[in-house]
């Protein structure tokens, strides 16, 4: 396995990051901070959270998030039922003013959309064919090791943190965190997102089963996105503790 | 075709979508084919997404239909009452004729169908009716974030357009409701198998609050396409923004397949 991947590639960069990765990272950057702003505006407009096929206000919601003034407003008229069997379905008119901007929020949302699946295509191509990914961000197995892991995590947490260089090679749980984010995170974002399109699922309506519906998929694309932000908080604590002139100068001008 | 020449084919779309989205993010869009994007960036974005739909997916794939047993309760809203001089998409033009047509029970209801057509003429509700009829259970899915399952019944869009002779150059099919609504869609969601002119809901004719008595179902887009309270289709060959009662001039996006 380890001969026919570019473990020991002597095209390695002496230090630093390639400069498209550089290049990459900060189009995603922009892309993802404007994803999440747009997304949490959309959030707002109907802040609820379902599992399955469907869901709306006349249903009900796994979570509620207190985001908006939308959340719980209450602004129903009375239901009219439709049909009487054993689980009657009605219908109702709103009759509260609801916050609503998804008139940007959306276009926004979808303008950086394109920006992310086409800098994260190119970074995953260039990662997989160039040997990043294989050489930089997939652990070794001996790093998966317990006494490993929990000495990359002690070393993490003691302060003041020892300098780092910017670039690879990474520790192990750097390893981890990039390669989820990169490999995982964003790839489901963009894929539990085209599983809430009406055309897109016409087309593939596997999508939707994937994810156990296009509501489930809406929920995923949530916890993702929080774990996402959550990443993106420690990550920026980490280059600022760990020497932030010297990492942000590795990850623009490069060296 | 052989492989070759559908990869030349293929290659010379991508081209020519490629070129035509750079040079519309640089200088706008002046085609009449394709919605304006007036150099806002946004616009210009989902005129993106529109094209590369368009190029990506294949056109006419049906949407999912469910059973009776999957159908939801359903929230009525973006629209009101269109006889209500109090709601913020009232017609002082067509909110009277509207209040006059529901007291008698759109008896004298008539929908307009004119523009690019041989034929351009009305139909009566009983005249739609006697169309072939389509019923099928979808998801609504409204940009707001909900989505409802519901049974519709009404006669496909293709079959009103053919019965008034669509004519070959044209391009977009144009809605206009009793209220301040209009939308319109291109050929291949106008002609879409599963677009509907939807005169009944689970089983009962359209309530007034889903748009009676006659509304629109794009099920390949979302919810604020399928315009409710129909008065008028209206067939061109080029694109129409539909001035200020359109979602482009009140800042929406005109093509929501996503």
């Amino acid at each position: 396995m380890a001969a026919v991947l570019p473990v020991e590639s002597s095209e390695r960069p002496v230090a630093g990051h390639a400069r498209w990765v550089r290049l990459t990272h900060w189009i995603l950057a922009a892309s993802v901070l404007t994803l999440a702003f747009s997304g949490f505006e959309i959030l707002m407009v109907h802040p609820r959270l379902y599992w399955g096929k469907t869901g709306n206000d006349l249903t009900p919601a796994i979570l509620e998030l207190p985001v908006s003034r939308n959340y719980r407003h209450g602004g129903w008229a009375p239901p009219v039922t439709f049909d009487r069997g054993s689980t009657p379905v009605v219908s109702a008119a709103r009759t509260y003013d609801i916050f609503n901007q998804n008139s940007w929020g959306r276009s926004l949302h979808f303008l950086a959309a394109w920006f992310l699946l086409l800098a994260g295509l190119a970074y995953l191509a260039a990662g997989f064919l160039g040997g990043h990914v294989w050489r930089d961000l997939l652990p070794r197995p001996r790093e998966l090791a317990p006494r490993v892991l929990w000495q990359d995590l002690a070393a993490h947490l003691r302060l003041p943190m020892r300098p780092a260089a910017g670039g690879p090679p990474y520790g192990v749980l750097q390893k981890l965190s990039y390669a989820v984010v990169v490999l995982l995170a964003l790839p489901l974002m963009v894929v539990t997102g085209l599983a809430m399109s009406p055309a897109v699922t016409a087309a593939y309506p596997g999508l939707m089963d994937l994810f156990g519906g296009s509501q489930s998929a809406r929920t995923i694309h949530f916890f993702a996105f929080a774990a996402l932000m959550l990443f993106l908080l420690v990550h920026v604590a980490m280059v600022a503790l760990s020497g932030f002139r010297r990492q942000l100068r590795a990850m623009t001008i490069g060296g | 075709m052989t492989g070759q020449s559908r990869l030349v084919l293929s290659r010379r779309q991508l081209v020519t979508g490629l070129a035509s989205a750079g040079g519309l993010l640089v200088a706008g869009c002046s085609s009449r084919e394709l919605p304006p994007t007036y150099g806002n960036v946004l616009r210009m974005g989902d005129l993106v997404t529109y094209r590369a739909f368009r190029t990506l997916l294949p056109a006419g794939a049906l949407v999912r239909e469910y059973a009776r047993g999957d159908i939801t309760s359903s929230p009525a809203v973006g629209t009101s009452d269109p006889a209500d001089p109090h709601q913020g998409l009232y017609s002082a033009e067509r909110g009277p004729l509207f209040d006059q047509l529901r007291t008698g029970a759109f008896g004298d209801w008539r929908l307009r169908v004119e523009g690019r057509v041989a034929k351009p003429r009305e139909f009566s509700l009983a005249e739609l009716m006697a169309l072939p009829s389509r019923t099928q259970i979808t998801k609504h899915t409204c940009e707001e974030g909900w989505s409802a399952i519901a049974e519709w019944r009404g006669v496909p869009l293709r079959a009103v357009l053919e019965a008034a002779g669509i004519l070959p150059t044209a391009r977009f099919v144009n809605f206009f409701a009793f209220d301040e609504t209009a939308e319109g869609l291109d050929m291949i969601d106008a002609l879409h198998p599963q677009t509907i002119l939807a005169y009944g809901m689970n089983g009962r004719e359209l309530p007034l609050a889903h748009g009676a008595p006659l509304r629109l179902r794009v099920e390949t887009q979302l919810g604020y396409k399928s315009v409710k309270f129909l008065e008028r289709i209206v067939v061109k060959d080029e694109f129409d923004d539909l001035g200020k009662i359109g979602s482009l001039q009140n800042g929406w996006a005109w093509y929501v397949g996503i």
